[in-house]
């Protein structure tokens, strides 16, 4: 019988980014992140590359919010109250990147200095060794401020900056720009606007070399299938030759606690079982999309994405 | 599904004008052929050739395949898509569960299986088949066979790797159509022979796609009109690879060995990530070993959002809801959108209160209500009109209303546009609880 593998042509390919500069390249890390770099639809090596491997970051907040998820919380431990030994262990469970979100320094929320920020970020960078992405509070006035700060502090670094979105990009290109940082383009669940904030980006002066974009993950039963669509029509975009769509995507899986099932005591069976699997469900359909950047909460998810990257990559299933 | 046009209907058609289709032209009855309001049975004279170019072109790229007992059974299939936003998936993935037949726990199993019933924003989401795998004996197999059946009371796979091990329990379990699991390349011909037979759908296995084609296409020559293709338990990269491959070779090449619904094996690895793959990606049954809740929740609800509609989110009438049983004109009013999501979480927040509740479900097209109010599908004007349309002057005492915390910004152009008190509730309905407490006391 012949029997022929359906191949799609694409001629488009997805940009590859580093993140993260070692000694030799001006920075301090002692590892490098390089995402993206596919020319397929994610993982279907029969058709053309399938690039780098998704890379697993784990998400570090300088300080704890009320409805952060207990079961995380048990699974850190004690580390979990200092951002700089949280971050050692997320290295520790096996993290690439840290994803460190300055979330105190919102002034409508604790209002903690922007200084006590910084220092925590110079603390997580001399603590551990792999690239970093940095957020603030999302409160735009102080971002501005903190981000210029931030970039300073990683000079050299090539961190990862988040996140420009369509009514607050000038600064944080401009904190990118300064000292070779990166950054991440934030839309909302939507194709056009994805491509919109890449172009601002671009018109601003930034490298579409330095662009990862966040198309934003909404966690699984709260929108999930919205996310996961938007990323599979930018993907396609993207080899289909749209260059502006063709940056890295990255997924954040933390939004998955706050699905309302989470936390619905134990008529959905174990809830610690049962809030990992949220959060690694949302995380497989993110990669089956095309994400290649995630940012994990949990250290039993981190497990989980581990093996799901290992065995979906060509090569990787032994 | 690939249709085709009433002039490639007419090419096929005798084109005798003969009138004997009731419509005077062969042109005029394809044009309807063509619009799917008519049969081609209505042509008594078209050719074997004719007959054969045209059902061979209108056939689904994928067959729909069902089992399970009449009234209760289930459908998989038929389905169109490589992207659920190019239209959307129809037939949800299936979760099985399987049983061993020397399984200690087999009744308990079997008995539980009915148990995995959720009720998710409106729809029920259920466990929805068992398998029964023999372990060697024939009798023992027939036999767990026939008490899974009656305990699950759910569409059944039959699973055995020899025909003769199979055929007593399928011709026991005949009226109850199971699916037959599974062909194979040493044991094609016998199994073939009994579903044939027995008129059940069979699931044909072989690792190698080459091979799995191969087989495809003999089952069929054998009578088997109803197929699932199966290539065994992998790591998930080759499952994505094998599925999309199955996919694409069915519905972009409509190569017809593949033309059938795909069944997913979990036991290789992470069962959980295996399930939500399989669900994203193109399988029709997804087979488990063990069923935790924890799991198989979080899958169920994946499927949830897979399978729906991309054009049309899930939506309530917008009308007024009684919540915790009859209210009277005292009882509290609540404003929510009528995205199902956020109805149901919000229901399931003031039924913790016990306080019988009216909840003013607004017509936002379906959107929540952060993002209803940032497309300005939820405006006071909106909702001010809405109130007086009900007339809910007449039913509500105390003319004041709860909305959300999240559109507080909302509340001084809501009083002004109706003249009602607006109270702003907690940002999350969790809250409501403790905030109606508050209120009513
Ligand atoms: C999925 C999603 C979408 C989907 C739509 C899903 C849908 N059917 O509604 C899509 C992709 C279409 C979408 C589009 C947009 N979205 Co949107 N979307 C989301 C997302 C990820 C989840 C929304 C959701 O389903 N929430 C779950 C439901 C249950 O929440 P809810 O309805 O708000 O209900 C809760 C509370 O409001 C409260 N509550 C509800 N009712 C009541 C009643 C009472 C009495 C009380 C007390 C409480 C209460 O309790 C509920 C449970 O917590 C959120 C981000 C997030 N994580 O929340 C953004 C979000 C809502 N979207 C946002 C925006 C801006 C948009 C767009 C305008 C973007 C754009 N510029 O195009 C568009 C607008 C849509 C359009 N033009 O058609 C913003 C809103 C920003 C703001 N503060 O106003 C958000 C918050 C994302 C963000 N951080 O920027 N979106
Ligand atoms: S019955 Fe057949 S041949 Fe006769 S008019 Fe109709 S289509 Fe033509």
């Amino acid at each position: 019988m012949v029997f022929e593998i359906p191949k799609e042509k694409w001629s488009g390919s997805i940009r590859e980014i580093t993140l993260g500069a070692t000694k030799e390249e001006g920075g301090t890390r002692t590892s490098k992140v390089i995402i993206g770099g596919s020319s397929a639809l994610p993982y279907l090596n029969f058709e053309g590359s399938a690039g780098r491997k998704a890379a697993l970051f784990m998400d570090v907040l300088d300080t704890l919010p009320v409805d952060f998820p207990s079961v995380v919380k048990e699974e850190f431990g004690d580390a979990i109250n200092d951002p700089v030994s949280w971050a050692k262990k997320c290295v520790e469970f096996g993290a690439e990147g840290i994803c460190l979100k300055l979330v105190s320094t919102n002034p409508e929320g604790e209002g903690v200095g922007n200084e006590d920020a910084v220092n925590t970020l110079k603390g997580v960078l001399g603590a551990v060794g792999v690239p970093l992405i940095v957020y603030g509070s999302g409160h735009f006035d102080n971002d501005t401020k903190l981000m210029e700060m931030v970039s300073e502090a990683g000079k050299g670094e090539r961190l990862l900056l988040g996140s420009a979105e369509e009514d607050w990009y000038k600064s944080i290109a401009v904190a990118s720009m300064a000292n070779g940082h990166r950054v991440i383009g934030f839309s909302n669940i939507d194709i056009n606007l994805a491509k919109q904030i890449v172009i601002l980006l671009k018109d601003f002066g930034i490298d579409l070399n330095n662009i990862v974009m966040d198309p934003l993950q909404a966690a699984l039963g709260v929108g999930l299938e919205y996310s996961y669509s938007i990323i599979e029509r930018i993907r396609l975009a993207a080899l289909m030759g749209d260059n502006l769509l063709q940056a890295p995507i990255i997924c954040d899986l933390s939004l998955a606690w706050g699905a309302p099932d989470v936390n619905e005591g134990d008529r959905l069976g174990d809830p610690v079982k049962r809030g990992i699997e949220w959060e690694a469900d949302t995380g497989m359909s993110a990669l089956v999309a095309g994400a290649e950047l995630l940012v994990v909460r949990s250290p039993s998810v981190l497990r989980k994405m581990k093996q799901a990257v290992d065995e979906l990559y060509p090569g990787g299933d032994e | 599904m690939m249709a085709l046009n009433a002039m490639q209907i007419f090419m096929q058609l005798p084109k005798t004008n003969c009138g004997k289709c009731g419509f005077p032209t062969c042109l005029a009855f394809a044009m309807q052929l063509a619009n799917q309001k008519t049969s081609l049975d209505s042509c008594p004279d078209i050719s074997d050739a004719g007959r054969g170019a045209l059902e061979g072109a209108a056939a689904p790229p994928i067959k729909k395949v069902k089992f399970g007992p009449a009234g209760a059974e289930v459908e998989i299939g038929d389905e169109t898509e490589m992207f659920r936003h190019d239209k959307k998936f129809f037939h949800p993935t299936l979760l099985c569960q399987v049983i061993s037949d020397d399984d200690g726990d087999l009744e308990g199993k079997a008995s539980k299986a009915k148990d995995y019933e959720f009720d998710r924003i409106g729809q029920v989401m259920n466990l929805d088949t068992v398998a029964v795998r023999a372990s060697g004996d024939v009798g023992k197999f027939k036999e767990s066979a026939e008490k899974v059946n009656s305990l699950a009371g759910k569409p059944m796979i039959l699973m055995a790797d020899d025909a003769g091990t199979i055929e007593g329990a399928a011709r026991s379990l005949a009226s109850a159509r199971p699916l037959l699991y599974r062909a194979t390349q040493d044991n094609w011909e016998a199994m073939a022979g009994l579903a044939a037979e027995l008129k059940l759908p069979l699931v044909v296995y072989c690792e190698d796609l080459n091979g799995l084609a191969e087989l495809s296409d003999k089952v069929k020559g054998k009578g088997v009109g109803d197929i699932v293709l199966d290539f065994g338990p992998t790591k998930l990269g080759d499952a994505l690879r094998n599925l999309t491959i199955l996919r694409r070779s069915a519905i972009k090449k409509k190569f017809r060995p593949f033309g059938f619904p795909v069944l997913l094996e979990t036991s290789a690895t992470d069962p959980g990530l295996m399930g939500a793959l399989g669900v994203a990606k193109y399988a029709s049954i997804v087979l488990f070993e063990s069923v935790p809740v924890s799991t198989i929740y979080p899958i169920m609800t994946l499927r949830q959002n897979i399978y729906t509609d991309p054009q049309k989110p899930l939506q309530m009438e917008a009308k007024v809801y009684d919540i915790s049983g009859p209210t009277n004109e005292n009882s509290p009013l609540m404003l929510t959108t009528n995205f199902s999501l956020t109805y149901f979480i919000v229901r399931g927040d003031i039924e913790k209160s016990k306080i019988p509740s009216k909840l003013l479900v607004v017509d936002t097209e379906g959107l929540s209500v952060m993002t209803a109010f940032a497309a300005e599908k939820l405006t006071a004007e909106g909702v001010a009109a809405f109130i007086k349309k009900l007339g809910l002057e007449e039913s509500v005492a105390q003319k004041s209303i709860i909305i959300p915390g999240q559109i507080a910004r909302m509340s001084g152009s809501l009083e002004e546009e109706s003249g009602w008190k607006v109270i702003v509730g907690p940002r999350d309905s969790s809250g409501l609880p403790k905030f109606l407490k508050t209120q009513t006391s």
